[in-house]
């Protein structure tokens, strides 16, 4: 058996299946556990920086990644943007949204893992998976970053990487391509996929909730019981 | 016009002598669990003092309830919509653990095991929450019975309203009680602030709910409520509260806090109000007790029966709201205030303030205490305890709190020109703009009334109630294997 089809052809699926399975049944049979699951009474000084920091570069990555896979080099280029311009800016504006999730992430670690406070308390073992692969996500995705783009002579995953992650998608995983990335980037999109797994398990259905329609909504709620 | 029930409560804090049955009733029945062990959905607190959380009537700081903006409108104390929403990451307002406090057991195991010897084995306190052995530095009451007020009462903010001169002799002057409990707010801000519109409030009583299938954790019901009384449940991430008993209510039962008052001071009723008022009472520039009262409708003008059978208020639940003792209290003989009414919430759990504090003053003043002249007296250059409970009872007016202590006063002069055989001197009722009537009906609601005149509560209109008891927290699937939506 060949390791890269299993983690480049089979894993994804696999992973995605568990996410949209366990967020079916997580929705339909859990709404009492669907929560942030909130530790700022526990714990405030720490979080009031790291919550706001993390959750900031968390977007701005979420949005650079869905940039960066989802849209091919032909389409930034019909808009009359040259490859060396959007590289410029994509690894400019990247390895920033990255740092800064990572400043927030460690925050966040230090804050629940380190710091002798009542949050060790409240943690179960769900947080630390998730923190586990959020640690291995955002340190080799900003190592593969650096050493390929930064320190080395530029590697366009828009010809490899972003192709591969559409593939999966077509449900024709072009396997080689991935096999053939620097291994950084190889660890980096293995544990993502377990983060996706990971995640209907997890308090990160949160993201799910984000409070949109609070914005429209009248001020005072009436109902009756369910 | 809308009308629309509610219940409320009425405390009658002369008779509150502090003894927290209702807060451990209460915590027994319903937060006795793990996550919930620093909450009390009932705590008595000492006035003054500063109470718990911490200061929590610090709105400067907590930035709990509703004002009025420049314009006029009501307004989250805390913000626009937007940004509150900038700040659902980490929530500045929000009360830590030691704001409430590290609540603690005890090691009675070494009661049991300690072998036998010559010194007394002794329980040492333990964290709820952390299981380690702690010191015992701050509780929910911590200053009761203004226990080390010396350091602790001038920090109640409710003291910043009283003048200096009289601020140092507070303490040879007064004290007394306040339980609290959820206001059930008529146009509560935590429910206002939830962004999942997991809170209600139910359309039948006006009771103010978390429906737990629904709250996400964003916590911002708790630094919303100015009466800081939703609470983050540790473990579970979401927000608990004061259900007021929903279940024993719908029954026809009161509540636990109430049924088990040593004092009996506690009332339960309905009241009817228009529900299209409700929004302007909040926003009211002044006079915030009378816009409150403004809303509430006469249960015996045949124009609000006649509105209320149309909004779908059933027969029984009208015959209750007559026989209130809640309307009786606030809006009959006027005696109950509601607590902090410049938050604007037009909370629904109403104080009649003590006047004990008044006649403990009569007396230091060489008066007597029994006497209604020499109390008036009292009542009238007597700035504090007077604008300390107008700071509570009344955004201020020591007027209303002054109007108040006189007709109780007056009625207890009545009343013992009544049982003495004594002829008055006076009329007492006239007085204070009452009939003797009035004061004798205010007197048997206060001294003798028995349970069925302290709460009258409808049973719920349940028709569907057997659909409903079959409703749990269990997966919905199975609710979709036997047929249910
Ligand atoms: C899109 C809107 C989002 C909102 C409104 C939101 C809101 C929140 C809130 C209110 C908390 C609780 C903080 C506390 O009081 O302890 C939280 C925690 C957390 N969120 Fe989000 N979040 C969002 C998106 C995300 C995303 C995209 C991720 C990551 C994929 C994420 C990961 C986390 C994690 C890991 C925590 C736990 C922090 C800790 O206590 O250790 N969130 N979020
Ligand atoms: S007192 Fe009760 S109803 Fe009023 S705002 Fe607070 S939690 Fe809500
Ligand atoms: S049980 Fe009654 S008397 Fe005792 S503290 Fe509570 S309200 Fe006061």
């Amino acid at each position: 058996m060949n390791w890269s089809v299993v983690l480049f052809g089979v894993w994804p699926y696999i992973a995605l299946a568990v996410f949209v399975v366990g967020h079916i049944w997580r929705w339909r049979c859990d709404q009492l556990g669907w929560t942030t699951r909130t530790s700022e009474l526990s714990e405030k000084r720490w979080l009031m920086w790291a919550s706001p920091i993390f959750h900031l570069g968390m977007l701005l990555v979420i949005a650079g990644h869905a940039l960066g896979l989802l849209v091919p080099p032909a389409a930034t280029a019909a808009l009359g943007i040259s490859e060396t311009a959007y590289h410029m800016v994509a690894v400019g504006a990247g390895v920033t949204a990255g740092l800064v999730l990572a400043v927030g992430v460690v925050l966040l670690v230090l804050r629940r893992f380190i710091l002798r406070t009542r949050l060790r308390l409240v943690t179960r073992p769900g947080d630390v998976v998730v923190y586990a692969l959020a640690v291995v996500v955002v340190a080799f995705g900003l190592w593969a970053t650096f050493a390929a783009n930064v320190a080395g002579p530029g590697y366009d995953y828009r010809e490899t990487i972003a192709v591969w992650f559409r593939s999966i998608f077509y449900c024709q995983p072009q396997v080689d391509l991935m096999a053939s990335a620097p291994w950084q980037y190889q660890v980096h999109v293995t544990a993502a996929w377990a983060l996706i797994a990971a995640w209907p398990f997890s308090r990160l259905v949160h993201v799910w909730s984000a409070p949109l329609g609070y914005l429209t909504r009248p001020a005072i709620v009436y109902r009756e019981q369910p | 016009m809308r009308v629309m029930a509610q219940v409320g409560m009425v405390l009658n804090l002369d008779k509150c002598i502090g003894c927290a049955t209702c807060s451990v009733t209460c915590k027994q029945t319903w937060t006795n669990r793990d996550g919930v062990e620093y909450v009390w959905f009932n705590n008595v607190e000492t006035k003054p003092g500063i109470g718990y959380p911490k200061r929590w009537e610090d709105q400067s700081a907590w930035r709990g309830g509703w004002r009025v903006d420049a314009n006029g409108r009501l307004r989250l104390a805390s913000g626009g919509k937007l940004k509150r929403l900038s700040r659902i990451f980490a929530n500045p307002d929000l009360p830590t653990l030691d704001d409430y406090y590290d609540p603690a057991t005890y090691d009675f195991d070494t009661l049991l095991t300690a072998p036998a010897g010559d010194r007394m084995p002794v329980a040492r306190p333990i964290s709820a929450i952390t299981g380690q052995p702690m010191r015992l530095t701050w509780g929910p009451n911590w200053d009761d019975d203004l226990g080390g007020s010396g350091r602790y009462a001038a920090d109640d903010p409710d003291m910043a309203a009283v003048r200096d001169q009289v601020r140092m002799s507070f303490e040879q002057t007064f004290m007394f009680h306040l339980p609290r409990l959820c206001e059930h707010c008529l146009n509560p801000a935590c429910v206002a602030s939830c962004p999942s519109g997991a809170m209600y409030k139910r359309a039948s009583d006006g009771i103010v709910l978390v429906d737990q299938n629904k709250c996400r954790g964003w916590r911002m019901c708790v630094s919303a409520c100015p009466y800081k009384k939703v609470y983050i449940n540790r473990l579970s991430g979401k927000a608990e509260k004061c259900t007021f008993c929903f279940p024993r209510i719908e029954q026809g039962v009161p509540t636990v806090c109430a049924e088990t008052c040593v004092g009996r001071l506690r009332y339960i009723g309905l009241l009817l109000y228009d529900a299209d008022a409700v929004g302007e009472a909040a926003a009211s520039p002044g006079d915030l007790v009378e816009a409150q009262r403004s809303v509430f409708l006469d249960p015996n003008d045949p124009a609000v029966v006649a509105q209320a059978r149309r909004d779908g208020i059933g027969e029984d639940w009208i015959a209750a709201a007559q026989a209130s003792p809640v309307w009786a209290l606030a809006m009959r003989h006027k005696v109950a205030l509601p607590l902090h009414p410049e938050y604007r919430t037009l909370p629904m759990i109403w104080y009649i303030p003590p006047l004990s504090p008044v006649l403990d003053a009569t007396s230091a003043m060489g008066g007597d205490s029994a006497d209604a002249d020499d109390v008036f007296h009292a009542v009238a250059n007597l700035r504090i305890p007077l604008e300390y409970l107008a700071a509570l009872f009344a955004d201020g007016d020591a007027d209303l709190v002054a109007g108040v202590l006189m007709k109780l006063s007056a009625m207890r002069s009545h009343m013992r020109c009544l049982t003495t055989g004594r002829v008055a001197s006076d009329d007492w009722a006239t007085r204070v703009g009452s009939t003797a009537e009035e004061l004798e009906s205010l007197y048997r609601l206060l001294a003798v009334a028995k349970m069925s005149e302290r709460y009258v509560i409808p049973p719920a209109h349940r028709e569907d109630a057997a659909e409903l008891a079959g409703w749990t927290t269990g997966c919905p699937l199975d609710q979709v294997a036997v047929g249910r939506p």
